[in-house]
């Protein structure tokens, strides 16, 4: 292959592969940290599945655990109410709020 | 290490050595049975950090002969570092020597790509390339330009179906595995290492890439290797991989 050849082949590759990332398909597969709304006993880790602090929340909905949800979900998902009758939301941010006593 | 230490090292990892001399509890009460507990936790925590690293090699020889192996393993290779998510480097090496599982002899591969997975999830973060940086270089500055490539992301090669093996050892579901040559690329895009097959070529492309070779020589060494390599798809693999984390055009070359 000429020089002049590969150069517009190269060119041309990095076009293709950047239009298929570059895509909405890419990006439907996202997820972010969201703090408080798992369950007892079923938080993420930052150190790995089987890491000592996966699973170590201790009570439900535990304001500085999180779980891996999609992009752009966390503050939507369904919680309980609080025992105060105000609204539980998730949080991109840990939270102060249902920590073990 | 001080004298102390190294008895106490030793009997720590050896069930029949005694209980080193001087170990009292709060109370001055001599020791005894505590230090067996005590070296049994080491021995079982360690067993368990090997366990959760190598999920794949523990489906491939069954939990307990799993156990057997890694009670050896730990006695010979303790921890060498503090931290337990490194623990485990040499089990490759190790199991590829070891006799009796010397019929399996994919291990040490498998094993490879568990540890490279674990190495990619504890990769320090870095941000990848802007698309617009790649989509705006000539074609003559991209063909000599250098890519930098990012730290999580890692390649294996080997004679065996690594891949296959493990996926089929990880998901009873998977299919089996064919008997051919795989290499494997580890990316990191979100939070976790992604695994992924690599097309022929691939492997010494990208291994050309990290050797600070240009995006043109890394293609002459796959070409070199397989004719049929299929470079956009490569670039795609690594765009989506989030793994390109920098490029330098001959002008600006980084010292």
């Amino acid at each position: 292959m000429s020089k002049t050849m590969k150069t517009v082949a190269i060119a041309g590759a990095m076009t293709a592969a950047l239009t298929a990332y570059s895509s909405p398909a890419a990006a439907q597969d996202a997820k972010e940290k969201c703090y408080g709304v798992s369950l007892a006993g079923q938080n993420d880790c930052k150190a790995g599945a089987g890491t000592t602090c996966a699973g170590s929340s201790t009570v439900d909905y535990q304001g500085n655990a999180w779980t891996l949800v999609p992009e752009g979900t966390c503050a939507d998902i369904d919680l309980p109410a609080m025992a105060d009758g105000s609204e539980r939301m998730g949080s991109l941010e840990p939270l102060d709020r249902d920590l073990p006593s | 290490m001080s004298p102390t230490q190294t008895v106490f090292h030793r009997a720590l990892l050896d069930g029949s050595a005694p209980i080193p001399d001087g170990l009292s509890d709060g109370q001055g009460r001599a020791a005894g049975r505590r230090f067996d507990v005590y070296r049994n936790n080491v021995a079982v925590s360690l067993t368990e950090a090997l366990e959760v690293g190598f999920p794949a090699i523990r489906s491939l020889i069954g939990p307990e002969n799993f156990k057997k192996v890694a009670g050896l393993y730990l006695r010979q290779h303790p921890p060498s570092t503090p931290m337990i998510m490194q623990y485990g480097t040499e089990f490759p090496d190790f199991l590829e020597r070891f006799a009796p599982l010397s019929h399996l002899r994919y291990l040490g591969d498998v094993a490879r790509l568990e540890q490279a997975q674990r190495e990619a999830y504890h990769a320090a973060d870095r941000a990848p390339v802007e698309a617009d940086r790649l989509e705006r270089l000539s074609p003559d500055l991209m063909a000599q330009a250098r890519l930098e490539l990012a730290p999580a992301l890692r390649v294996l090669r080997s004679p065996w179906p690594v891949h296959g093996i493990w996926r089929y050892a990880c998901d009873g579901g998977a299919p089996k595995p064919s008997a051919v040559a795989e290499d494997v690329l580890i990316t990191r895009p979100e939070f976790d290492p992604v695994v992924q097959l690599l097309p022929p070529g691939g492997a010494v492309f990208v291994t050309a890439l990290l050797s600070a070779q240009s995006l043109s020589d890394a293609v002459d060494a796959a070409l070199g290797e397989a004719q049929d390599f299929d470079l956009a798809g490569m670039l795609s693999l690594l765009l989506t991989g989030r793994a390109i984390t920098a490029i330098f055009p001959p002008k600006e070359q980084a010292t």
